[in-house]
């Protein structure tokens, strides 16, 4: 079964899967290497990393010194198709224009969606993550705890390769004991920082990203993630001989050609197609779910963006995965005379509670990396250390004056310079004028790599602020109705940001560094991403045990529709302090091992 | 030189005479156009060719003519000279990227067009290009404090974008790379972090 035409598509398959990211991804592989027939329904084109990513291109190979464009919007060289945040024919709307009230929508329309767009950090949701109702008194709880997902997480890492180490933190889990792939070693930024902030009580320590520092064990893994099934035990070997160890160079947002990076494409997508249970049909852009008279899911109504004709796949359950907002406009615009507003949303909670990460970032100058002798930090391109939270007792008890924690991930090193690269030092010279001439050249040796970064990603609570609903008005190219999007972050979260702000300075002066700026602890408003850019938003259909409250159950089911599942990020009823793909690969996977249940003992 | 002018390059009178213009009636810093735009440059769309290494003039028509393309080559070096362990800028083709960079159809570049053509035009007038090495370091020294103290006031304000464009055009070459310290993108066995006398230097104990 391979890449195909609507023309060339089954009459019925087992399941329909919208989306091919992190979720869709995870279910594919999982129906097909257990034997189910399952169609892909992704809205972007075929991609191949292997043979599209510009890895080891310098940025005067690009247009524009491969700066961002509209047409590219991360940069020339990162590793997307036809995506951003604003697309042709793609609106969305937002209701507030006023400051930091609008949401920016990130969508991905490319096979693998957004895992070819990813940093790769991948830390487990903690126990704390799970209960912010039970232990903030805000937000919402889940309606799993760690424990249910912990044996998933330890899949999903074994499957996908991340590296990291076990450090025993309070909610920021250890994995099981093999694991985990080794840490690449520290830069010296990091070492540094190691060294300073234990000075106020913070731990700087390997982060985890889904990135192989050594090849996998294809002779161990593959009978652990399938016992008794020796067809997907082949298949997951020879997928995982194919994947080299990283070569310690070029960002990952590139897309990585030799596999060692994780995505979708590469992970899932590859040896599902090999087990010959799965169709892949790109260009396709799902319309609607529809429903027959016992108001059970039979398929999904796809528009072929290629010639816009509109086409129908059928399958005994459908999977929606085409990213947490993607999948909320879906089941808004899926209505029948029994969901007339839409399926899945009978109690109204469609779309409700959006939450994404709490965002902002700080950085300074640290004398003491000034001219060291020259070396490669490449490393693992990215972040290799973090700093988790280190205050959550005093979270608990109410003492910080917000409920969310957040984590530090620094950003260290001599990277591959850019179009900024020779403007950043007039503040450290002490000229006159601005530098020019061998002046800036010798202060550009002496202060490149010298600046440290830190990026804080904080959590959000569930909050009746943050929502989205169809626009009454505004339709895409296709005559799909759009989303229009409420957004308000709490001053519960400008709290955060402002303790983020004052924790990344303190930090940074524990290091001896120099400011150009004040951190914006009295203005967090200013300091704080806008809603969408971290490209971390969740919710939307959040599970929960009460029909009345959730729009799925703990197995992402539909509760009205119980043969329809929401395999992304639209589930989660809040964001942890931790970025949310491996969490989403482990409620899919978790979801999966249900949903295969039911279609073999046929209760759905 | 005029003559020598490609077709796609924008006739230098012609180009001093608008732009003359738009600075006798705007003395500042100002988003008005001062030189239309090629309105056929389309940009390379969202699912470009990556793998493909492109030059300047590869996807939209350059503006510069022959002598405006002189003129910011000697610009260039000012700002980034030659040095025993390193080129100009010049010599890595850093003026075709600010050629490329102004003559861009996307939005971001729009207001660098305007600004460094009327620059360009400002030190034309000054007759800049006719003096002495000495003298065109002074002036842009002059520029250059001028930038520090305000950098929205003209002719200041130019210096500040076209140094900043010179230099970012530059060490994103593989020889601006090199020269400022980056050794990196290259496929590694293994990555053992920082070199012993990096560690030693900053106090830190072996990993």
């Amino acid at each position: 079964m391979p890449v195909i035409a609507p023309t060339e598509a089954k009459k019925n398959y087992d399941v329909v899967i919208v989306g091919s990211g992190a979720g869709g991804g995870q279910m594919a592989y999982l129906l097909a290497m257990e034997g189910l027939k399952v169609l892909v329904l992704e809205a972007g084109r075929m991609v191949d990393p292997a043979r599209e990513a510009a890895m080891f291109h310098t940025p005067n190979q690009a247009p524009l010194r491969a700066v961002a464009t509209p047409d590219k919007q991360y940069g020339f060289y990162d590793h997307s198709v036809a995506s951003g945040w604003e697309i042709p024919g793609e609106p969305y709307t937002n209701i507030s224009k006023e400051e930091k009230r609008e949401f920016f929508w990130w969508r991905q329309r490319m096979m693998g969606g957004r895992t070819n767009h990813w940093g790769r950090v991948s830390l487990r949701n903690g126990p704390y993550d799970f209960k912010t109702r039970t232990r903030q008194g805000v937000g919402l709880d889940w309606p799993i705890s760690y424990d249910d997902l912990a044996p998933y997480y330890d899949k999903v890492e074994m499957l996908a390769g991340i590296f990291g180490a076990n450090e025993g933190i309070e909610n920021s889990p250890d994995s099981s004991p093999g694991v985990l792939l080794p840490p690449p070693k520290f830069r010296a930024g990091e070492l540094l920082a190691r060294e300073k902030a234990k000075t106020l009580g913070i731990s700087v320590v390997p982060v985890h990203r889904a990135i192989l520092t050594k090849t996998q064990d294809a002779d161990r893994v593959p009978g652990k993630l399938h016992p008794g099934n020796p067809s997907a035990q082949r298949l997951l070997a020879e997928n995982m001989r194919m994947r080299a160890k990283c070569f310690f160079a070029t960002d990952c947002h590139r897309g990585c050609s030799i596999g060692a990076a994780f995505d979708s494409t590469t992970v899932f997508l590859r040896p599902a197609l090999k087990s010959g249970n799965l169709d892949i049909l790109p260009h396709a852009m799902a319309r609607k779910v529809t429903v027959d008279g016992n108001g059970r899911a039979t398929g999904v109504v796809y528009i072929d963006r290629r010639d816009g004709i509109e086409h129908h796949a059928s399958g005994r359950a459908i999977v929606i995965a085409a990213s947490s907002q993607e999948s909320v406009r879906l089941l808004f615009n899926s209505t029948s005379r029994q969901f007339p507003d839409g399926i899945g949303n009978t109690n109204g909670l469609v779309g409700k509670y959006i939450t994404d990460s709490v965002s902002s970032s700080f950085s300074a100058q640290i004398p003491a990396l000034e001219n060291l002798p020259l070396h490669n930090e490449d490393g693992a391109v990215g972040q290799q250390a973090y700093m988790p939270f280190w205050l959550n007792k005093e979270l608990q008890q109410g003492k910080l004056g917000f409920s969310g924690g957040y984590k530090l991930l620094t950003v260290s090193g001599r990277k591959m310079p850019n179009i900024n690269s020779g403007r950043s030092f007039d503040w450290l010279s002490d000229g006159d004028g601005i530098l020019f001439g061998r002046k800036l050249k010798e202060d550009a040796r002496r202060y490149y790599g010298s600046i440290l970064g830190i990026g804080a990603q904080g959590a959000m609570a569930a909050s009746d602020d943050c929502y989205s609903e169809l626009d009454p008005d505004q339709k895409d190219q296709w005559g799909i109705p759009t989303l229009r999007f409420h957004w308000k972050f709490s001053d519960d979260e400008l709290k955060q940001v402002a303790h983020q702000q004052e924790s990344m300075a303190s930090i940074l002066e524990s290091m001896g560094a120099r400011f150009n700026r004040p951190p914006a602890i009295d203005d967090p408003i200013k300091a704080v991403k806008e809603g969408g850019k971290t490209i971390h938003e969740v919710g939307g259909a959040i599970m929960g045990e009460d029909p009345a409250k959730s729009v799925t159950n703990q197995w992402c089911q539909v509760w009205d529709v119980p043969n329809l599942v929401v395999a992304d990020g639209a589930t989660f009823p809040n964001t942890a302090d931790k970025n949310p793909t491996l969490t989403i690969m482990a409620v899919a996977w978790r979801a999966a091992d249900r949903l295969i249940e039911n279609l073999k003992k046929g209760t759905i | 030189m005029d003559k020598d002018s490609t077709d796609a390059r924008i006739d230098r009178r012609t180009a001093l005479q608008w732009i003359s213009a738009a600075s006798v009636a705007i003395p500042s810093l100002d988003l008005q156009p001062a030189v239309a735009q090629d309105t056929t440059a389309v940009g390379y769309g969202s699912d470009p060719d990556l793998l493909k290494i492109y030059q300047p003039g590869d996807l939209w028509p350059l503006t510069f003519s022959d002598s405006q393309r002189h003129h910011m080559s000697v610009l260039c070096d000012l700002i980034i000279p030659a040095e025993d362990s390193s080129p100009a800028a010049s010599e890595l083709g850093v003026h075709d990227f600010i050629d490329e960079w102004i003559s861009s159809p996307y939005p971001g570049q729009k207001a660098d067009r305007n600004l460094i053509l009327k620059g360009l035009n400002h030190l034309e007038l000054e007759e800049f290009f006719e003096k002495t090495p000495e003298e065109q370091f002074s002036i842009c020294s002059e520029m250059a404090i001028a930038a520090k103290r305000n950098r929205r006031e003209f002719p200041g304000s130019f210096f500040l974008r076209i140094r900043d464009l010179v230099s970012g055009g530059y060490f994103t070459t593989p020889e601006g790379m090199k020269d400022i310290g980056y050794r990196g993108n290259q496929a590694m066995p293994e990555w053992n972090g920082p070199p012993a006398e990096v560690l030693e230097r900053l106090g830190l104990e072996p990993q």
